[in-house]
Formats: C-alpha cells, structure tokens, sequence
C-alpha cells in the first residue's frame, strides 16, 4: 500500500472493490458510527501506522458556532437605509495615530493576515503583496522575516515579531509600516510553528539560519519578555528602535480575548488582533488546530468589550478581528460587533489559487482533491502557493495571483458596504451590535445580540 | 575619551532624546551615558560605528538590536541585554539578568559577572563570552555562534540546541535535550583562544585548554515517522506472513 506525504493510507490494493454506496437501498442497512465515523477510523489507522501525530496546516474543519449565526436586521420604519450605489459609505481606518507618526492608513477594513516567506512560496508572497496593494490595504510577513519581493511589492507591509526571531534584523523592523508583535495565533493558541523540512530549502534555511532539510518546530514564547509587564517594556523598546514612527500591534489567539484584549492595551499596543480558533496555519498538530481556542464570534464581543471598558474603542486602539472571514457579510458583521477591521489568511490564498480545480488530477495523486488539500507542510501544493520547489512555485503568476487577490478584496469591500447602507451607514465602521439578531441561542449569548425575534441576549440579566 | 565625547545625563535629559541622538550620530562619534538609573532600552538600535559608555546600571533591552559601534556598560544590566544583536561590541562589567544576548546573530557580548537563566536563548550566530557563571536554559534552541562560559552552567544547558557551539570551563549542572558533549579539538580551543582574547580582562585570564565543548545530538532535527503499512507490505511481497 502506498503512503501519501500525511501518512495516510493511499488508496486501496489492488482488486478492492471500494466501500459500497451508502445510499443504495440495498445498503440502508449499514450504519456508520456518530463516535467511530471514516475520518476517525483514518485517523487511528493513521496513528497506529506512523506513531505520529497528524500535522496540517488550513485551520478548524469541525463545525462551530460563526458568524452565519448572525443576520443584519436592515432598515425599516425607524431606521433610514443610504441609497445602494450612490451614497457615499466610507470604508477607511486609521491605526496608530495617537503614537506613531506615521499611521497606518487603509482604504479598506479588510487586512492580509501574517504568512511567512517559507511556509508559501514568494510567487506566493508577492501575489498577496501585489493584491493588497492594489486594494488598498496591508500585507503582512510571517516566520522567517521579511523577503525583498514582499517589501517591494507590498505598499503598507506589517512586520511581525514573533517568537522565533526568525530572520529578526532591526533594519526590516524600520522599513516596516507597522509592527504586530505575535504571541499566539487562532489555529494553535499556545504553539508556536512548524515548518518540516521538504519546505526548508537553501534560501529558507539561510533566513533562519537553520540547517536545510530539518523538521523546524518554532518557540511558542518570546525568548526576552515573560508577561504583559515585560511586553510593556520590550514595546517601548521597539518604539525606540523605530524612533516611535510606526504603529505596534499585538495579535492574539482567541482564548481569553478580553483580558487579552486589556493586557494588550495596557502594554501599549495600538492595534489589537484577535485571531479566532478559524484562523488557519502552514502547519500544526491537528489536535491544536480543531481543540485549542474559542472561535471568532465568541472573541470579538469580548475583546471589544475589554476595550470600551478601558475608553479606547475606536479611538486609540483599533481591533482587527481574524478566523475564518469568507465574505463581506463576515467583515460587515465583524465591524457591527466592535471589530476596526478583519484580517484574512486562508481566503486570501484560495483567491490566489489555493486548492484550485484546474490541479484535480494532481490533487488526486496526492490522495486528496481539491476543496480538500490541507497538507501545506508537505511542499507539494500543485497550485504553487504552499511550496518550495521552484517548478510548483512558478505556476503561480505572481501579476494574475495578485489581480484575484484585488478582486475578491474589492467584492468583500463592496459587500460590506452594501450592508453597512442596507443599516442606514454612511461608514462602514458605523455598523453597531444594535443591527444584528442572532439566530441561534449560541450565537446570541456569544455575540451579545438578541436572539431574533426577541429581545433576548442570554446571560445579560 | 576624547574631549568630543557627547554626555547625556538621564537624570535630565530623555531616553528618547538620547536614543534618537545615537541613531542620528555619524561615524566615530563618541557618547557618555550618566545616571542610567536602570532606564530600559538604553543605547538600542545603534546603527552608526560610534563608541558608547553607559556609567552606571541599566533595565531591559540595554543595547538591544546592536548593529554597530561598542557599548560598553559599567553596571549591571536587567533582562535581555544586547537582544538580537546582529554585529558590533556590547560589553558589560557587572552581571545581567535573563536572556543575555538573546536570539543575537551577530557580533561579539561579553559579561564580565554572571548572566542569569536563559544566556544566548536563540541565538543565531553571536559570540558571547562570560566571565562567570550562566543561569539555566542557556543557550536554549541556540541555532549558530558560541557561547563561552568561564564559570559554570546551570541545569538544562543548551536544551534542544540546534548548530551553535558551547564552551564552558567550570561544572554543568545538567544537559538539556539533544545536547552532548563533543570532542574539544584544536580547532576549537583556537575558537576558545580568539574569544577569551577578545573578550579581554572579563575572561579572567581563563585558559582554552580548560574548556569543554558542547553541541547538538542532532537526533531532534527530524520527526521519527514508522511506516508499519510499508513493513507489512514488504512480508506479503516476500510471500511471508509475520504473525
């Protein structure tokens, strides 16, 4: 039997008839198990075979509460809707102006999440680059520090401080527009990253100085600060490295977004991002991705609720909501939470050509098909993007890459707008909680809203 | 010094003014710090090849993300001093708290007391020279560079350390894992000499000779992954049946 690169059994012997069809009626008599269903009889014949834990990248595949639980209750007679493609609605943020001096400004409150050169190619880099640029808004660096290609092709381009140091070089940290210091991500709050060593070719290796070809597993914790006191001082330091000119953001798993959320103020951060248990990954243990974190509706109330109580929502400090986000309704429903802006990863990279149709006879060779693909840390993504090697990676064009990457940040612009109009909103940071309903119970004890039809928000009285 | 020496005193003057003169500065300029107090992030991000004094204590981040130039500290230093120091000189006559020198990678950081827990945490390529004891978890996922310690080591040294090259004098309290011992081979014991020369009196006059070499099992760098499916099929196609 051969093994596919996540060391699941690849296909079947030879001369296996394949499981029988579950919905003939001849075979309404097999009854497969809630607790023991295929993905999980995979995964313990995975297990039993390799002696290793099952490592991906993509984020949560599990069903969870989402923002679809919410909808917007529109205008109606007490509420004056703005004319769909005449009126003026604005969509800009601003973050950092009270410290930096030279702000962030976003025409669009849709963000590129962090992504290191390494775990994606750089055709892959420059594409979200090229994209973001054109739409407006910021790309972001990842593990692993900051490539030429990215800063060139990046107009506002976020230099992330993570754990690893990987590639830290203080002269990066000041051709930066802003800096988001990384303590914990969606997909693995609590773990740090992985980069297996198909993926760690010369150039990466050289980045990180790493021997090539090894099995990378990056610091979960900063090797210089302990706690929110510490990070208040290594902030400042940061700040004066940079001679106070840009804006220091601190991004968070969501796990316990409000005192999260106050820690990070009180350390001085001028942006927030809160990254839902949604948010994807290049590569993490399985058991990370689907178990650790809360997801990204239940995360932005409470971060949001941290930062009214502390008098800086919407003024000094801007929430950039993260996991998960798909379309502008997401976005819209994000903002009208509390949320500046929302900051996408794995949206942006299907835009680009993730899990492309066109690669079905190679997704097939893998063991998988695409809408499926999710082992970015094998190096063999047929679509260019989650790779290395230069003849994968040069079928993404980086120009076409980035034109899909604008046109979809451009619908998600567009969406929202709609919805922040259809709610009477000249800016699209105008969208508040009092515009939604949720329509389940979950959502609305989550997100804070009643549940639709009623004037019910459990556990606010 | 020369009388071109330019003087901040902390008591008076900002951290921020300071810093922003050091990032101004030209080549060869020279600076005093007085009155440091224990300021964080004093003399950080030095880009120019200018000579600093810091006359007294400092907090965290003292020198950190050196590039150029000396600094030398005529104190004590709080945590991660001369962090991700990428080239040039920090020297430091007291002791410094954790993470000295941490993810440095390049340059040269020398403590002339004892660094605490997690000296060379990351580091990337720096040397470092301590003219006394290290705390636990030095050279922790220490990835390139050396780290030489003229006293002892505490428990756990050099855990899961990838190429970087440890040299210590005195007693190692215990190794982290995946660090071994190795042969300490001329080569070496001239690497020790050319850093213990540089490092100056802070070496206490320590021979290269006494040293002991640590480094990297190797036997972390990659994930052991059975393969029980190709085993068996391997006894079906030899026609046994292992049971």
């Amino acid at each position: 039997m051969s093994t596919a690169p996540n060391g699941a059994p690849g296909g079947t012997p030879a001369g296996d008839p394949g499981p029988l069809a579950a919905d003939d009626p001849h075979n309404w008599h097999l009854r497969e198990s809630y607790t023991f269903d295929r993905n999980v009889i995979a995964e313990i014949r995975r297990a039993a075979n390799t002696g290793i834990y099952r490592i991906r990248g993509w984020g949560a595949k599990r069903r969870m509460p989402t923002l679809d639980d919410l909808v917007f209750l529109g205008a109606s007679m007490s509420r004056y809707p703005l004319e769909g493609y005449r009126e003026a609605c604005g969509t800009d943020v601003v973050i950092g102006e009270d410290r930096a001096s030279r702000p962030v400004r976003l025409q669009i409150p849709v963000t590129i999440a962090g992504m290191s050169f390494g775990s994606l190619s750089a055709q892959a880099k420059e594409a979200l680059g090229r994209g973001a640029s054109a739409a407006g808004t910021s790309t972001t660096t990842g593990d692993g520090g900051m490539t030429m290609e990215e800063r060139e092709h990046s107009s506002v381009l976020v230099y992330q401080y993570l754990p690893s140091r990987y590639g830290m070089n203080p002269d990066h940290l000041r051709m930066a527009d802003a800096i988001e210091v990384v303590v914990g991500q969606g997909a693995k709050p609590g773990g740090g990253g992985m980069l297996l060593g198909q993926k760690i070719t010369e150039r990466v290796a050289e980045m990180r100085t790493l021997p090539t070809g090894i099995d990378q597993r990056s610091a979960c914790r900063h090797p210089d600060w302990t706690g929110p006191d510490d990070l208040e001082i290594k902030i400042g330091e940061l700040r004066e490295i940079t001679d106070w000119q840009v804006p220091i953001y601190i991004k968070v798993g969501a796990a316990r977004p409000y005192y999260d959320t106050a820690l990070a103020v009180k350390a001085g951060a001028d942006a927030v991002v809160v990254d839902g248990m949604q948010g994807g990954t290049a590569a993490t243990q399985d058991v990370f991705i689907e178990h650790v974190g809360i997801p990204t509706i239940a995360a932005i109330p409470e971060a949001v609720r941290a930062l009214r109580e502390l008098g800086v929502h919407r003024r000094e400090v801007k929430l950039i909501a993260a996991g998960g986000f798909r379309s502008g309704a997401d976005v819209a429903k994000a903002l009208a939470l509390g949320a500046d802006a929302a900051s996408i990863g794995t949206a942006a990279l299907i835009a680009i050509g993730d899990n492309d149709p066109a690669y079905e006879s190679e997704y097939r060779e893998l063991g998988t098909s695409a809408g499926f693909w999710e082992d970015f840390q094998a190096g063999t993504d047929p679509a260019g993007i989650t790779t290395q090697d230069p003849a994968l990676s040069a079928r993404l064009d980086p120009e076409l890459a980035g034109r899909r990457l604008a046109n979809y940040l451009q619908v998600l612009t567009i969406e929202t707008q709609i919805l922040a109009r259809a709610n009477g909103k000249s800016h699209v940071l105008n969208l508040e909680p009092e515009d939604l309903a949720a329509l389940t119970v979950e959502a609305a004890a989550m997100a804070k809203v009643p549940l639709a039809g009623t004037s019910w928000v459990p556990g606010s009285d | 010094m020369s009388a071109a020496v330019r003087t901040f005193d902390l008591a008076e003057s900002s951290r921020r003014k300071l810093n922003q003169a050091l990032h101004d500065a030209a080549d060869g300029e020279s600076f005093e710090v007085v009155n440091p107090r224990g300021a964080h992030a004093v003399a950080c991000g030095i880009t120019a090849d200018i000579d600093v004094v810091v006359r007294g204590s400092v907090g965290y981040y003292g020198a950190g993300m050196h590039q150029r130039g000396r600094v030398l500290i005529e104190g004590n230093a709080s945590t991660g001093l001369a962090e991700n120091i990428m080239s040039g000189e920090v020297r430091i006559s007291g002791n410094a708290t954790m993470s000295a020198g941490a993810t440095g990678c390049g340059g040269l950081l020398v403590v002339g007391g004892n660094a605490g827990a997690r000296c060379g945490i990351s580091m990337k390529g720096v040397d470092i020279v301590v003219g006394g004891n290290v705390g636990h978890m030095s050279a922790f996922m220490a990835q390139a560079g050396n780290l030489v310690v003229c006293g002892d080591a505490a428990a756990d040294l050099g855990d899961s350390i990838y190429e970087a090259q440890i040299f210590v004098r005195g007693e190692v309290e215990s190794l982290g894992a995946d660090c071994v011992r190795k042969e300490m081979r001329p080569e070496h014991v001239e690497t020790v000499a050319g850093l213990l020369a540089a490092a100056g009196e802070a070496a206490h006059g320590a021979d290269p000779g006494d040293f002991r070499r640590y480094g990297s099992a190797r036997r972390l760098y990659n994930f052991t992954i059975d393969d029980v499916d190709a085993a068996q099929a391997a006894v079906r196609a030899e026609g046994g049946d292992r049971r």
